[in-house]
C-alpha cells in the first residue's frame, strides 16, 4: 500500500469514529451537538501533550485523553441536559468555541495558533482500521443493550420515555459522554496520525460536517454512518476537482435529504436488516414501521 | 476612556440586537432556532458591496438592495424549506438540522461564485473621529448606533403596539387558538421571515462596513443568538437587551482584560445564565416539557 492510499484509510477511519459517536447523539437520541469537534480537540491535545511531555505510551495516553474528554462532556451535560434542546446544542457549540480559544491562549503548553508540532507517530492503519473496528462493535453492542433501547425510546417520545421510567436525563448524559469517548478517541488517532494539530482543525465546520455525515447515512443507522463517513471522506479524495464544491454539495444534500428522507440513506435499517434472516440470525429488529 | 468603550459596546450591540431580534422573532413563533440567520446577514452585505463595487450603486441603494435582498431570502427559506418539513410533522430538530445545511450552502455557494477572499466597502463614511463632550466618537459607530436603533425602536412598536404585532404575539402564545380565532398563521410566519430577514440583511451592512465582508461573517450571530438565549428565547425586548448586555461586555473585555480571551467569556456568560437562570432575563419557563 503507498503512503497515500494509508492516509486515506487512516483518515476513514478517525472520521467514522468521531462519526459513530455522533450518530449515538445524533441518530439514537435526537440530540444534537456543534461541540464534538471540541472533544476531538481534548483528545488530540491531551494524548499529544502526554506522550511528546511526559514520554507517555500511547496505550496510556489514549484511556486518559478519552477520560478527558468524557469528564468535559459530564460536566457540560450535567449543567444542560434538563434544558430544551436548544439551550444544548448552543452550549456545545460554545462549549468547542471555548476549547479553540482556550488552546490559542494557552500557547505555553499548546503552542497556541501555530499548532503543536512533532508529535509522536504512532498511529498506523492497522491500529486505525483496529480501533476502527472495536469501536465498532462497542457501539453496535451498546445501541442493541438495555440503554439502547431507551436512548431509542427517548427519541421517539421523551414525555412517554419518561412515564415508563427511562431516566431521560441520565440517559441523554450517558449517550453526551459516549459520544465525547468517541470524539476523543478519534481525535488522538488523528493527532498521532498527521503528527501536527493546530486548533482551527476543530473549529465548527468539523462538527458540522459530522452532524451531516450522520444525517444523510441516516438518523438512526450506525452502519449507514459508517458508509457515509467512507463516502464522504472518499469522495474528495478521488474527485480532486469538486474539492471545492464539497461543503456546499453536503450542505445541499443535508437540506433535502431532511426534505425529503428524513430519515437519510438507511433510515432506521442497518445494512445487516437487508441479509435473509438465515445468514445473518441476529439481525436488529425494526424499531418502527 | 470608559465612555469610548461603551459607546463602542452600543455600536456593536446594536448590530447584535438587530440580529438577536430576528432569532426571538422566529423562535416565537416555530420554537426552533434559525441556524441560517447568521448567513441571511452575510448574504445581505454582500448584495450591498457587490451592488457598489460592480453595479456602482450609491450607498441608500445598495442598503435598501441588501434589505430586500435579505428577505427575500429569508422567505425563501421559510417557504420552500422549512414550512416544506413543518409539514411532514418532523421533529422541530430536523428545521435546525435544515437550517444548518442551509447555512452551510449559503456559506460555500458565496466561496464558490464570489471567492474567499475579503471584500471592503469603499469609503462612504469618513473614518475620523470626532470630540464629543471629551471624548473621540468614530462616525460609523454612531450611523450604527442611529440605524440599528432607529430599526428595534420601530420593530418594537410593530410588535408592541399595533394590531399586526397583536398577530404575531397571538402566533407565538399559541397557533392553534390563533388560528381558530381567524388569524392566518403561515402568513404571519412568512411576514415574521421577511421582517427578521431585512433586520438581518441591515445588520450584515453594518457588519461589513465596520469590518469586512467574508464568507463567514455569519459567525458573529453566534454572540446574537447567545444574547437571545441570555434575554430569553423567544421574547423579542429580552433579545434586545442581551444583544445590548453582550456588546457591552465584549467591548469592556477586549479593553481591559483581553481581546482573545473575549469569546470566552462571553460563552462564560451563557453557562452562567444557563445555571442560575436558564430561561433568560425575560423568558418563560424552559425546562423539557416536551
Amino acid at each position: 500500500m503507498s503512503d497515500y492510499t494509508q492516509g486515506v484509510i487512516i483518515l476513514v477511519c478517525v472520521n467514522a469514529v468521531a462519526v459513530l459517536g455522533v450518530s449515538i447523539l445524533t441518530g439514537f437520541t435526537r440530540l444534537f451537538s456543534f461541540g464534538n469537534a471540541g472533544f476531538m480537540a481534548i483528545g488530540a491535545y491531551a494524548s499529544a501533550i502526554l506522550t511528546k511531555q511526559y514520554g507517555w505510551p500511547l496505550a496510556c495516553s489514549m484511556p486518559a485523553a478519552m477520560f478527558l474528554a468524557g469528564i468535559a462532556a459530564y460536566c457540560i451535560g450535567r449543567l444542560t441536559l434538563r434544558l430544551k434542546g436548544d439551550y444544548f446544542l448552543i452550549t456545545t457549540l460554545g462549549f468547542g468555541e471555548c476549547i479553540r480559544v482556550a488552546l490559542d491562549y494557552a500557547y505555553k503548553y499548546t503552542g497556541g495558533p501555530r499548532g503543536y508540532s512533532n508529535i509522536p507517530h504512532y498511529t498506523n492503519v492497522y491500529l486505525a482500521i483496529a480501533i476502527l473496528i472495536v469501536a465498532t462493535i462497542v457501539a453496535r453492542n451498546f445501541i442493541r443493550s438495555k440503554y439502547g433501547w431507551h436512548l431509542m425510546a427517548i427519541r421517539e417520545q421523551e414525555v412517554a420515555a419518561e412515564a415508563v421510567g427511562v431516566d431521560t436525563a441520565k440517559y441523554k448524559l450517558l449517550s453526551f459522554v459516549m459520544s465525547a469517548l468517541y470524539a476523543g478517541c478519534a481525535g488522538v488517532l488523528f493527532a498521532h496520525f498527521l503528527r501536527f494539530i493546530n486548533p482551527t482543525m476543530f473549529n465548527l465546520d468539523k462538527s458540522a460536517e459530522w452532524v451531516i455525515t450522520v444525517v444523510i447515512g441516516g438518523l438512526g443507522s450506525l452502519s449507514g454512518s459508517l458508509v457515509a463517513s467512507a463516502i464522504l471522506t472518499l469522495l474528495p479524495e478521488i474527485f480532486r476537482s469538486l474539492a471545492e464544491y464539497r461543503m456546499l454539495l453536503y450542505g445541499i444534500a443535508v437540506v433535502f435529504i431532511i426534505m425529503l428522507r428524513p430519515n437519510g440513506l438507511m433510515g432506521y435499517r442497518e445494512i445487516s436488516s437487508y441479509f435473509p434472516r438465515r445468514l445473518c440470525p441476529q439481525a436488529a429488529p425494526e424499531t418502527r414501521k | 476612556m470608559l465612555a469610548q468603550q461603551l459607546i463602542n459596546g452600543l455600536s456593536v450591540g446594536g448590530i447584535y440586537a438587530l440580529l438577536s431580534t430576528g432569532y426571538a422573532l422566529i423562535y416565537s413563533l416555530l420554537g426552533f432556532s434559525n441556524w441560517a440567520h447568521g448567513e441571511v446577514a452575510m448574504l445581505g452585505a454582500y448584495i450591498a458591496v457587490m451592488s457598489v463595487i460592480a453595479a456602482k450603486l450609491p450607498f441608500v441603494a445598495s442598503l435598501a438592495l441588501a434589505l430586500a435582498g435579505a428577505a427575500l431570502i429569508s422567505l425563501v427559506n421559510e417557504k420552500f424549506f422549512y414550512r416544506h418539513i413543518r409539514n411532514n410533522n418532523s421533529p422541530t430538530m430536523f428545521l435546525m438540522i435544515a437550517a444548518m445545511g442551509l447555512s452551510t450552502t449559503y456559506k460555500n455557494l458565496i466561496v464558490v461564485l464570489v471567492g474567499p477572499k475579503f471584500k471592503y466597502f469603499p469609503q462612504i463614511l469618513p473614518f475620523e473621529s470626532f470630540e464629543f463632550c471629551g471624548i473621540n466618537v468614530g462616525v460609523l459607530d454612531i450611523f450604527s448606533i442611529v440605524v440599528s436603533l432607529a430599526a428595534i425602536v420601530l420593530l418594537d412598536v410593530l410588535i408592541y403596539h399595533t394590531k399586526f404585532g397583536l398577530g404575531i404575539r397571538g402566533c407565538a402564545s399559541d397557533s392553534v387558538t390563533a388560528e381558530l380565532l381567524g388569524v392566518n398563521v403561515n402568513r404571519y410566519i412568512l411576514i415574521v421571515f421577511l421582517l427578521a430577514g431585512g433586520l438581518a440583511g441591515c445588520a450584515g451592512v453594518l457588519l461589513g462596513m465596520k469590518y469586512t465582508v467574508y464568507p463567514s461573517l455569519g459567525n458573529v450571530a453566534l454572540k446574537a443568538f447567545i444574547a437571545s438565549v441570555f434575554g430569553g428565547l423567544g421574547s423579542i425586548r429580552g433579545a434586545i437587551l442581551g444583544a445590548f448586555m453582550i456588546g457591552i461586555l465584549e467591548t469592556l473585555v477586549s479593553a481591559y482584560v483581553s481581546s482573545g480571551l473575549r469569546d470566552l467569556f462571553t460563552f462564560g456568560l451563557l453557562i452562567a445564565i444557563l445555571l442560575i437562570r436558564p430561561e433568560g432575563l425575560l423568558g418563560k419557563s424552559v425546562e423539557q416539557k416536551s
